[in-house]
C-alpha cells in the first residue's frame, strides 16, 4: 500500500556520496604503453583455481591461452602481452585472501597477436557457439567481481528470462571507465546487448544509467534511435544504484527473493564494460586481455581512462599517468567503496579492477579513510536507514564483537552485499563492513 | 613482493584498511555540538522569561555534568570524552526539566545521578537504557517532591499561566487541579494559547517556549540529525487523543502547554534509549503520546512527558525485538 504513495521506481535504503568523478571525467579513453611485463594470478573470483597450460620459458603472443578452467564456473586465461614466460612463482592475490600461483610473462616489445584475433561473421553461430566464445575468450563481469560471464547467460532450465539490464549506473564514487566507454563506445555496446539477448532469446533490453551521465545518456538514446525494447532508464544517483538486487527494485518493482539470483525473477544484469568485451569476443574473437581502468584520485598528478592490459603492474600505470602528485597515503583496486586498498603499488591490474584510487596521505583525514579508532555505538540508526538490504548492521556487530557468528547468521548476515553504506554514515566509525566479512569468513570455516 | 624492489618507483609503505575508504562528514561529537545549538533558542527563551537565574542554573548543571563525566572515566580508567558534547547535552536538558526557582544544589545532584548512576555505570555513551537527563529528574521529583513541584517562577511579564490570580503553578497543573469553569474558559482563551506558544507562562526552565523549541527542533531535522518518525508520532498522537478523549482542554493548550515539544523533540529522540528500527520509532512516538496524555488526564501528575517517555525507553528493547526490518527479498522465500 505504501508502494501508493511513495515513488516506486526506488529502492530502500542507499546513501548519497560525495562523487568527486569530476577528476577523470570525459577524459578520452587512451592506450597504456604495453607493460614490460604482466604478472597474471592463476586464481579468479571465490578462489576457483586455474590450471596452468604454459612452461616457463615459453614464448607467448597476445591472445595465446595461458591457464584453463577447472570446473564449469571459471574461465580460460590468456597472454595479454607477447613474449616470454619467466616465472611461475607464488604471490600474494592483491584482493583475495590468498597467495596465488603466478605466471609473469616479459615483453618483447614487439606486442605480436595470435592469429585467430580477427574479424569474422557471427550473426550466423548459436546461442550455444556465442555462449562458447564468450567463455573461451575468458571474460568475467567487468563490474569488479569477475564472475564468469557465460554462467550469467545460461540460466537454469526452469527460468524464463524476459529481460536483460546493461548496467551503467557506475555508482562508485571517482570511477568513470564505463561513463567514457558508453560516450565512446555506445554502438558496440549496444550490439553487445544485442548478442546477450540473442543468447537468452529475450527481447526487453534496459540500459540503465544514472543521471549524473546525462551526456551518456544522450548518446545512448540516440545510437539507439526510435527502438521499444531497447530503452534507457534515467535512474537517481544514489549509491548502492549499480548493485544488482537494487537494480532489478528500481528499474522492474521486482525483489529478488533473499538468497537467489536476478535469474529467479526473470533478469538477467550485465555491466557496460563486459558487454563490450562480449562483443569484441563475437566480432572478433579477442580474449578478455584489456580492459578500461580509470586512473584517478588527488594523489595521481594527471587522472586519466585508460585501456589496460591485464597483469599490468599498476606502478607502470601510475608512472604513465604522470607519477605521484605528493606522498600516497593509500591506493585501491577498484573504487572507494568496495575497493581493496594495497599496501604496495607492485601488484596487478586484474580482471575485475575498475579503478586504480589514490589519495594522498594528508588528505586522507579529511576523506574519512584513514584508520580512525572506533568508538562505542550511539544507536543512532544511521546504519540500519543506509542499508539497501534492510539489515541491522549494528545488532549484528554487536553479536561479532562477542564472537556470536551464528546469532549473526540468523539475522542475515550472509545477505550483506559489502556495498558500505553502514559504515560510510557511521558516527562513531565502526568498521561494520570489516566485521561482516570477517563474521562471513568464519561462518563458513565454522559450518554454522 | 618481486624483485622489483630495486626499481626506485614501487611505493611501499601504502595505508590499508578495510571498504569503504570513504566516510560521510560526521562524527558523534558533531551530531552531540549540533543538538546543543538547537538548544539554545530555548536557553535564551529561559533568560528572557526567566531572568539570568536559567542561565546560571543551566550553566551549573552543565559544569557538573561535564564534571562527573571526567571524574568517573578517570575513576574507571576509560577515556575521558567530555568533548564529544553529550556531557553538556545531559547538564542542558536536567536544567531545561527544572522549576526555574530550585537552589544551586538540586542541578548538581540531578547531574551526579545522570552522568555516574545512569550513565557511566552502565557502561557510558551508548549504553544507558534510559535517558539520563529524565532519570535525574525523575530522581529529584522523588526525592525533593516540595522543591522540584513548587519553586515556579512567574515569567517576565508576571503572568504564570496566562493571567495573575493564581501563583505557584503551570498550566497543566491548574488544568488538574482546577475544576472551576471560569479558569478553564481562560486557560483555553486565545491569549493563554499565545503566551504558551511563546513560552510566556510558568514550568521547568527550558520547556515553556514551544515556539524556540519548534526552532531547535526543526533544525536537527532539516540538517538530518534527528529522525521525524518520533516527534512526528508523538505530537500527532497527542494532537489526536486530545481531540478524542474527554478533556476539558482544548488541542492546541494541549500541545503547547508542558514539556510536550522539548520531549517529543530532544528527549524522546535520544539514539541512545529509543529504537533503532524504523517500525519502533513509529511505535515508540505513538506509546509516549499515549501515555503522556494517559497521564496528563487519569495520572496523579500534572505533566506526563517525562515518566512516558522513560517507560517507553525501558520498552525500547522488547520493540525492537518485535520489529526487526524484513530483509530485501524475505517475503518472496516465505510464499514458496
Amino acid at each position: 500500500m505504501l508502494n501508493f504513495f511513495f515513488k516506486r521506481n526506488d529502492f530502500l535504503g542507499g546513501v548519497k556520496v560525495r562523487e568527486y568523478k569530476e577528476l577523470s571525467e570525459h577524459k578520452p579513453l587512451t592506450k597504456a604503453p604495453i607493460p614490460k611485463r604482466v604478472l597474471r594470478p592463476y586464481i579468479q573470483h571465490n578462489l576457483v583455481r586455474i590450471k596452468p597450460t604454459i612452461e616457463v620459458g615459453a614464448t607467448v603472443k597476445v591472445g595465446t591461452k595461458i591457464g584453463d578452467p577447472e570446473g564449469r564456473i571459471s574461465v580460460p586465461m590468456h597472454a595479454s602481452i607477447s613474449g616470454k614466460v619467466t616465472k611461475l612463482e607464488d604471490i600474494e592475490h592483491p584482493v583475495l585472501p590468498a597467495r596465488a600461483p603466478t605466471c609473469i610473462i616479459e615483453s618483447d616489445g614487439v606486442d605480436l597477436w595470435e592469429d585467430y584475433i580477427k574479424e569474422r561473421d557471427y550473426s550466423n553461430l548459436s546461442k550455444e557457439e556465442l555462449l562458447e566464445t564468450i567463455r573461451d575468450a575468458g571474460i568475467v563481469g567487468l563490474g569488479g567481481a569477475a564472475f564468469p560471464t557465460h554462467i550469467k547467460l545460461s540460466p537454469p532450465k526452469d527460468k524464463v528470462i524476459d529481460t536483460v539490464i546493461i548496467n551503467g549506473c557506475e555508482c562508485e564514487p571517482f570511477i568513470t571507465c564505463d561513463h567514457q566507454l558508453m560516450l565512446e563506445k555506445s554502438e558496440e555496446i549496444i550490439e553487445g546487448a544485442r548478442i546477450i539477448a540473442k543468447i537468452l532469446s529475450v527481447n526487453k533490453v534496459i540500459f540503465a544509467i544514472e543521471d549524473n551521465k546525462p551526456d551518456a545518456i544522450d548518446k545512448m538514446k540516440k545510437a539507439l534511435g526510435n527502438s521499444n525494447c531497447y530503452i534507457v532508464a534515467k535512474l537517481k544517483t544514489k549509491y548502492p544504484q549499480g548493485a544488482e538486487k537494487q537494480l532489478i527494485k528500481t528499474l522492474l518493482n521486482r525483489t529478488v527473493p533473499q538468497g537467489g539470483l536476478p535469474f529467479d525473477v526473470g533478469v538477467v544484469v550485465q555491466n557496460v564494460g563486459t558487454t563490450f568485451a562480449i562483443y569484441e569476443a563475437c566480432r572478433y574473437r579477442k580474449p578478455l586481455i584489456e580492459r578500461v581502468v580509470t586512473v584517478t584520485g588527488n594523489g595521481v598528478k594527471e587522472p586519466k581512462n585508460l585501456w589496460v592490459r591485464i597483469g599490468t603492474p599498476v606502478y607502470e600505470i601510475i608512472e604513465f599517468c604522470g607519477g605521484y602528485t605528493d606522498e600516497p597515503g593509500k591506493l585501491i583496486l577498484g573504487g572507494p567503496m568496495t575497493g581493496v586498498a594495497q599496501y604496495t603499488d607492485d601488484i596487478p591490474v586484474l580482471k575485475g579492477t575498475s579503478g586504480i584510487v589514490v589519495f594522498k596521505k594528508s588528505e586522507l583525514k579529511k576523506l574519512g579513510s584513514e584508520l580512525s579508532p572506533e568508538y562505542d555505538c550511539i544507536r543512532c540508526a544511521r546504519c540500519i536507514m543506509a542499508c539497501p538490504m534492510q539489515l541491522q548492521p549494528t545488532l549484528l556487530n554487536s553479536y561479532i564483537k562477542k564472537r556470536d557468528f551464528l546469532s549473526a547468521k540468523q539475522n542475515n548476515v550472509l545477505d550483506c552485499i559489502e556495498c558500505g553504506c553502514c559504515a560510510y554514515v557511521c558516527p562513531a566509525r565502526i568498521k561494520l563492513v570489516h566485521a561482516f566479512v570477517h563474521a562471513k569468513r568464519e561462518i563458513k570455516r565454522l559450518n554454522l | 613482493m618481486n624483485d622489483t624492489a630495486n626499481e626506485k618507483f614501487v611505493i611501499k609503505e601504502l595505508y590499508v584498511s578495510h571498504a569503504p575508504h570513504l566516510h560521510a562528514p560526521i562524527s558523534i561529537s558533531k551530531i552531540m555540538w549540533n543538538v546543543v545549538i538547537a538548544l539554545i533558542p530555548a536557553l535564551l527563551g529561559a533568560i528572557y522569561y526567566f531572568g539570568l537565574r536559567a542561565l546560571i542554573l543551566t550553566l551549573i548543571a552543565v559544569v557538573s555534568a561535564i564534571g562527573f563525566e571526567a571524574f568517573t572515566q578517570k575513576l574507571f580508567s576509560r577515556k575521558i570524552t567530555i568533548l564529544d558534547g553529550s556531557a553538556v547535552i545531559t547538564g542542558i536538558l536536567i536544567a531545561y526539566n527544572l522549576p526555574p526557582g530550585v537552589p544551586w544544589w538540586i542541578p548538581i545532584v540531578g547531574s551526579a545521578f545522570a552522568i555516574i548512576i545512569v550513565k557511566q555505570l552502565f557502561g557510558g555513551l551508548g549504553y544507558n537504557f534510559i535517558n539520563p537527563a529524565l532519570a535525574a529528574r525523575a530522581f529529584l521529583v522523588a526525592s525533593w517532591p516540595q522543591i522540584m513541584t513548587t519553586k515556579w517562577l512567574a515569567p517576565r511579564s508576571g503572568y504564570l499561566a496566562g493571567f495573575d490570580a493564581i501563583t505557584q503553578a503551570t498550566p497543566l497543573s491548574l488544568a488538574k487541579h482546577s475544576q472551576d469553569l471560569n479558569t478553564i474558559k481562560i486557560l483555553n482563551s486565545w491569549p493563554v494559547i499565545k503566551n504558551l506558544f511563546l513560552g510566556n507562562c510558568g514550568g521547568c526552565i527550558g520547556e515553556t517556549s514551544a515556539l524556540l523549541l519548534l526552532i531547535g527542533g526543526i533544525y536537527l531535522l532539516a540538517r538530518g540529525y534527528i529522525n521525524y518518525r518520533i516527534p512526528l508520532a508523538y505530537i500527532l498522537t497527542v494532537l489526536i487523543l486530545s481531540i478524542l478523549l474527554p478533556t476539558k482542554f482544548s488541542p492546541l493548550f494541549h500541545l503547547f502547554s508542558g514539556g510536550l515539544m522539548l520531549g517529543a523533540f530532544f528527549m524522546a529522540t535520544d539514539y541512545v534509549t529509543s529504537p533503532v528500527t524504523p517500525k519502533g520509532q513509529w511505535i515508540f512516538g505513538v506509546g509516549c503520546g499515549i501515555l503522556t496524555m494517559l497521564i496528563r488526564l487519569w495520572g496523579g501528575y500534572p505533566e506526563g512527558v517525562s515518566y512516558s517517555i522513560l517507560l517507553m525507553n525501558v520498552a525500547t528493547p522488547l520493540i525492537e525485538r518485535y520489529t526487526k526490518p524484513k530483509v530485501f527479498g524475505y517475503k518472496r522465500t516465505k510464499k514458496q
